[in-house]
């Protein structure tokens, strides 16, 4: 059955209920698309926020309430229909229709597939062990947080974000943690070596251990629950639970099964479209234009999947595209606000402005000819902004000037 | 709870009754009130919830911390009125509020 009976227009829907496709939603009502919604999620929430989940969250620090992206009464007085713990099979495009598990279809006038990214699965024996953890939704932050505690002890495999943020969480709730990276330094694939080098020493700080250049074998087990991750080389390390922080995948695969364009994510253009006229994508799911850099690639943050819903309700509601953003990203670790603007991408020249001593410090990250291509900024909000202008206005600054302290960040951005 | 009018720049008025403990970014949020991007979910990280306090409230609601200067600093159209929404917490101290917001948040 189809909810468009007869007569009833069918409307926009939605397939993925997280940041993208909640949004979306909320701006299609502001734009002022009148017809029907129908968001489809699997899980069984409403759309909420997932940065708070390896950060306030985890610490106990927000509710359920402040991680709702709107509350329940939005959704009624929008009209926006939840179909939530559903499962989306299949895309029909031919008839326009989604078909759910079960064998319901939903018409649809206008779809937005907003499927989001799945955490990259351990390849090693004893990966699936009891206590062997991911990150990405509401539920598996309840599992982590009950792991964590006094005398308990958290390894992370992975020195990305996610699995610094939830050591620091770790150390907040009184658990031992200890990270482990295969690369020789942390945030090795997202980040600068000052910045690795300056996150490993404050992190030690905390009381945080690290296996850096470690080649785990296999995750050993008691009782089927996980004790310990053995190595190539070196020690096992015993722990109480371990968390696997490897990077996403994006969920592309309902879209290449309808046969739109996909390669590692579902390709959209600056309006969120896909191969289809009548199908979006926007948020981790897919792989976009990144107008200043000349590439396309996937940006996996807030930002992107708030710009892409954006972009996909403007263009659905005949409206002027929104402005263009510089891709940008943020972390909070301890007391330490981390913020990035732009990709590092063609950069010849690096310019550190600040003191990383001090934990006020930011990268600059140049063209040959002096553009800024990308900003890292720890604890310094202006080094930030004032970055992300400039990567916006491409004007050429001197490397002097960007490392100068005592010319104010806002003179070297504007003048 | 506190009856916050959020005006946009248009002059569109939205009164909505925010809950003690929330931000004011948050209030508009929860509310759909259109003007207030908030695109970091209250982090201090984005300056994207940038508003005008009433003169009438300036005193009440206070001025903005040392971090939230900075990133304000490179906000549009900043005024000596302008604060980040995500940083002012509602309490009953705050039931009147009216906050005016800028033409763009970006």
């Amino acid at each position: 059955m189809s909810d468009a009976g007869p007569g009833i227009e069918p409307g926009i829907v939605i397939v993925g209920a997280g940041h993208a496709g909640g949004s979306a939603a909320a701006f299609l009502r502001q734009y002022g698309w009148t017809g029907p919604i129908t968001i489809v999620g699997e899980e069984p929430l409403a759309p909420y926020q997932r940065p708070p989940l390896s950060k306030a969250w985890l610490k106990g620090e927000a509710d359920a309430e402040s991680l709702a992206l709107r509350p329940p009464s939005f959704y009624e007085e929008e009209k926006i229909a939840l179909r939530l713990s559903t499962r989306v099979e299949a895309v029909d495009r031919w008839n326009r229709q989604v078909v759910l598990a079960g064998g319901e279809r939903l018409a649809y006038r206008k779809l937005i597939l907003a499927t989001g990214a799945r955490a990259r699965k351990l390849l090693l024996p004893g990966a699936d062990l009891e206590g062997v953890l991911e990150l990405r939704t509401a539920a598996d932050a309840e599992t982590l947080k009950k792991a964590l505690g006094p005398g308990k002890r958290l390894a992370v495999i992975g020195g990305g974000y996610i699995g610094l943020e939830a050591a620091a969480s770790a150390r907040a709730l009184g658990a031992d943690a200890i990270v482990v990276e295969r690369e020789s330094r942390l945030l090795a694939r997202v980040a600068c070596t000052a910045l690795s080098e300056f996150f490993l020493s404050y992190h030690r700080g905390k009381g945080v251990s690290f296996a850096l250049s470690a080649q785990a074998t296999h995750i050993a087990g008691r009782d089927g629950k996980v004790a310990a991750i053995h190595f190539q080389n070196g020690a096992p390390i015993a722990c109480d639970a371990v968390l696997v922080g490897i990077g996403v995948i994006p969920r592309d695969d309902i879209a290449r099964a309808a046969g739109l364009e996909c390669h590692d994510g579902v390709m959209v253009d600056l309006a969120a479209r896909t191969s289809d006229p009548a199908v979006y994508a926007i948020g981790d799911c897919t792989r976009r234009p990144l107008p200043i850099y000349g590439q396309v690639g996937r940006l996996e943050s807030v930002p992107n999947a708030l710009e892409q819903a954006k972009q996909a309700a403007a263009d659905i509601c005949g409206r002027e595209a929104p402005q263009r953003e510089v891709p940008w990203f943020w972390s909070d670790q301890y007391d330490i606000k981390m913020q990035i603007a732009g990709l590092p991408i063609g950069v010849e020249h690096t310019v550190i402005r600040g003191e990383p001593r001090f934990g006020r410090f930011a990268v600059f990250h140049l063209t040959e000819d002096g553009r800024v291509q990308c900003v890292e900024a720890v604890n310094s909000p202006a080094e930030f902004m004032g970055g992300r202008q400039l990567i916006a206005s491409r004007k050429q600054v001197a490397l002097d000037r960007l490392r100068d302290m005592s010319t104010p960040m806002k003179a070297v951005a504007g003048g | 709870m506190a009856k916050i009018t959020y005006i946009e720049f248009d002059g569109t008025e939205h009164p909505v009754e925010v809950r003690n403990g929330l931000s004011v970014m948050e209030g508009a949020i929860k509310n759909n009130v259109p003007g207030i991007d908030a695109d970091c979910g209250g982090a201090c990280a984005c300056a994207t919830c940038h508003v005008y306090v009433d003169e009438a409230w300036r005193e009440k609601v206070g001025g903005p911390s040392a971090m939230e200067e900075s990133m304000l600093d490179f906000a549009e159209e900043v005024q000596p009125n302008s604060r980040l929404s995500c940083q002012i917490k509602v309490s009953d101290a705050l039931d009147g509020l009216v906050v005016r917001m800028p033409e763009s948040q970006h």
